[in-house]
């Protein structure tokens, strides 16, 4: 087996690892961590199932997002929803037989590669074009954005240019999974893809792509507002006990 | 009237460009150690504060999902930059809602996170300094806890969770503010904001009962330590004496006495406000809201009304079951608490009040939402309920009403400028500057509609308008309490 194929299969490992282990991780955290007061930003819902609405808005359509600013909004939502296609779509990497519904993506396929690196471009181009978003951008925050930028036009040049022998790359992926390994073509464009992806699975558990599973938790998103209803009590609140020094 | 511009009010709130460091100078009085003894902190740095604040900081996240999850979630797309009226007023990029964050996740990041540890400079991560914390002191100093950046943010991060443990920390370690400090521990020992003792508050409902009994011939009362009253009122102590809050606390007396509901005002539990929130500090918020349970027990009271003031509502209603519940001694047909807007609309709804809206022609009026009221609680049974039943009471009150522009009401609400603990001489420029996109929307009901007068349920927002527009050339008594229109409607006596 190649230095390229040992590299690369031991890389993904890791990357596996890390990613899953560090977000498990801070999942655990962020469900372990009580919330000990009602802070729902209201107008809130008044039931579970008004919570799950809410929330579903929020992360399909990005409500708030869309309320606050047009310009982030569309380039926001158009690059997290070509990225979710792509990521579907490369699931035909790693299945055999593949999904079902992954052919139907096959026409959206045409657009979303490009329409990630246009919603990136446009969101890296706030940074330097508004004063106040250029004012609060750190270097990681570049940095991320050119990441991203930098995969998805490595995966355009595979997909339009230098074509992969993806048959190789679907047995590689495959192998990895079963543990049976299997040669990685050493084309110089995929190899840059797949350690950029690999870099993404690496950072994704302590950068600020942990809003991804940190929406879910947030408690002024996800709360229910029924705080007259039903009394809520969590972490240092559950330790109140008013018995004791009233009605004496 | 000071050493500073006041916005000049323009056509329409424009956003304007950063200009790092324009408040850099802005900072309320510290707090005396005397100040700080009153409500549990040390009174000065001591040496190591450094490791005392580190600590402070991981242990409050470690104690709040909030903050664990605002702290690592904000990717800085920006969305909240141009929605904090103290930016909007100010143009200083550090009262942007997340330039403010970041002052305290740089140091959470130094020290709680592995890219902050390893990598500073990459993440704008900044290690606990004399000069950080000076920093933390001046801007966590301007935010009043509003919210509004977190109805605008893709992930609800609210800078007010941040700024209070920002405060919390800072009380911790010695470093408290004068204005907040000072109230919370008159609270603690005489049981209101104003340090008003029980005889001068007796005092000062018998006169209002005079005045009532001038004005109109009726024998309203304003009873206070009732034992046995059916309702307990708890209302913010300025009602009691500032204007125009005292207009509103006569209308309670008035709606009170129509519906024939006895009531009390309690002179232990003589504040509804709760300062303590805006600190950050648990110990205190629960301590001086304990008095209001206390007060309940020992009156024999079924049910507690809460007067028009913003965070105490916010306090009570999404509060105090968690802080000085359960409420099981209460009559549970009633909410618990109930606002006394509620209340007022519930009478309104059953037709037990007669309110004649001609008493207001003079007034053409607009409400203010307030913060607390509009972002971070409710009323009645739906959602939106504390946008809808305030402007049905007015409107039940009064014959000309228009709402300020829809993207400055409802959750869209621009704060006064005054709240969150900075409603202070020492921070008057903040306070100016920080309601002009308020004034702005203002301007334009003005303008359009002649509007002459500014509801408010919020003891805050009233004084704070008093005090800031002048300064935007309106007349102070433009402000005034809903139940101050309800007051002059009402039509006492029998209802034919």
């Amino acid at each position: 087996m190649s230095a390229v194929t040992v590299i690369f299969t031991l890389l993904f490992y890791v990357a596996t690892a890390v990613l899953v282990i560090g977000l498990a991780r801070k999942i655990f955290i962020y469900a372990r961590t009580p919330q000990p007061l009602k802070i729902p930003t209201t107008p809130a819902p008044t039931t579970r199932l008004g919570v799950a609405a809410r929330m579903l808005r929020e992360v399909t359509v990005f409500e708030s997002l869309f309320k606050s600013n047009k310009w982030t909004w569309l380039f926001g939502w158009i690059f997290h929803f070509c990225l979710l296609v792509e990521l579907i779509w490369h699931l035909r990497y790693f299945t055999e037989p593949v999904l079902v519904f992954l052919p139907w993506l096959q026409w959206f396929i045409n657009f979303t590669g490009y329409g990630m690196v246009l919603g990136l471009l446009g969101l890296w181009g706030r940074r330097f074009l508004v004063d106040r978003v250029r004012y609060i951008s750190s270097p990681s925050d570049h940095l991320m954005l050119a990441l991203l930028i930098a995969i998805g036009a490595s995966g355009l040049v595979m997909k339009y240019l230098v074509h992969t022998d993806v048959v190789a790359l679907k047995a590689f992926f495959l192998g990895l999974m079963t543990f049976q390994w299997q040669p990685l073509p050493a084309d110089p464009v995929l190899l840059i893809h797949l350690t950029l992806v690999a870099t993404l699975m690496i950072i994704f558990p302590v950068s600020k792509l942990l809003h991804a599973p940190g929406v879910f938790f947030s408690p002024t998103l996800n709360q229910v507002d029924n705080p007259r209803e039903k009394r809520w009590v969590a972490g240092w609140s559950a330790k109140i006990d008013n018995t004791k020094t009233a009605g004496s | 009237m000071a050493n500073f511009e006041t916005p000049v009010l323009g056509e329409y709130q424009t956003i304007p460009e950063v200009h790092p460091d324009t408040m850099v100078n802005s900072k309320p009085f510290v707090a005396k150690p005397d100040i700080q003894a009153g409500v549990g902190f040390p009174g000065e740095l001591a040496p190591g504060w450094e490791n005392v604040a580190v600590k402070k900081l991981g242990d409050l996240v470690s104690q709040s999902r909030a903050l664990q999850v605002f702290l690592d979630s904000c990717v800085k797309c920006g969305a909240c930059t141009d929605k904090c009226h103290y930016y909007l007023g100010t143009s200083d990029p550090k009262n942007m809602p997340v330039a403010r964050q970041d002052l305290l996740r740089s140091v959470y990041r130094r020290y709680y996170t592995f890219a902050g540890k390893f990598f500073p400079k990459l993440v704008g991560a900044r290690d606990m300094t004399k000069d950080v914390l000076d920093e933390w002191y001046t801007y966590f100093h301007q935010c009043s806890q509003c919210r509004r950046c977190s109805v605008f943010c893709p992930y609800g991060i609210d800078t007010a969770e941040i700024s209070m443990a920002a405060r919390d920390v800072m009380d911790t370690v010695g470093l408290g503010q004068k204005y907040s400090n000072e109230i919370i521990g008159k609270v603690h020992k005489i049981g209101n904001n104003l340090g008003l003792p029980e005889l001068a508050l007796a005092d000062t409902l018998a006169g209002l009962e005079e005045d009532v009994k001038d004005e109109t011939g009726v024998d309203v009362k304003y009873p206070v330590d009732v034992n046995g009253a059916e309702v307990l009122v708890v209302t913010p102590s300025a009602d009691f004496f500032a204007e125009p809050h005292i207009d509103g606390l006569i209308g309670y007396g008035k709606v009170f006495h129509q519906a024939g509901i006895s009531w009390t005002l309690s002179s232990h539990a003589s504040e509804a406000a709760n300062f303590s929130m805006f600190i950050g500090s648990h110990d205190n918020l629960h301590r001086a809201a304990m008095r209001i349970r206390e007060a309940a027990l020992d009156l024999g009271v079924k049910r507690i009304v809460v007067g028009e003031c913003g965070h105490a509502w916010r306090v009570a209603y999404s509060f105090w079951n968690t802080l000085i519940g359960p409420f099981d001694f209460l009559d549970q047909r009633y909410p618990i608490p109930q606002h006394i807007c509620e209340f007022t609309y519930d009478l309104i709804q059953r037709g037990a009040l007669t309110l004649d809206k001609s008493a207001n022609d003079d007034r053409i009026v607009t409400f203010h939402d307030s913060c607390n009221v509009s972002r971070a609680s409710r009323m009645g049974n739906t959602p939106g309920g504390q946008f809808m039943i305030p402007r049905a009471i007015i409107k039940a009150s009064v014959n000309k009403f228009y709402d300020m522009a829809p993207e400055t009401i409802h959750e869209n609400t621009f704060c006064c400028g005054g709240g969150g603990g900075l409603l202070t001489d020492d921070l008057m420029e903040l306070r100016v500057k920080g309601a002009q996109p308020r004034m702005q929307a203002l301007k334009q009901v003005v303008d359009e509609y002649g509007v002459n007068h500014v509801a408010a349920i919020c003891a805050i927002c009233k004084s704070q308008f008093t005090k800031v527009l002048p300064y935007y050339k309106y007349p102070m008594d433009m402000v005034g309490s809903v139940h101050g229109l309800v007051s002059r409607a009402i039509q006492l006596g029998a209802k034919n």
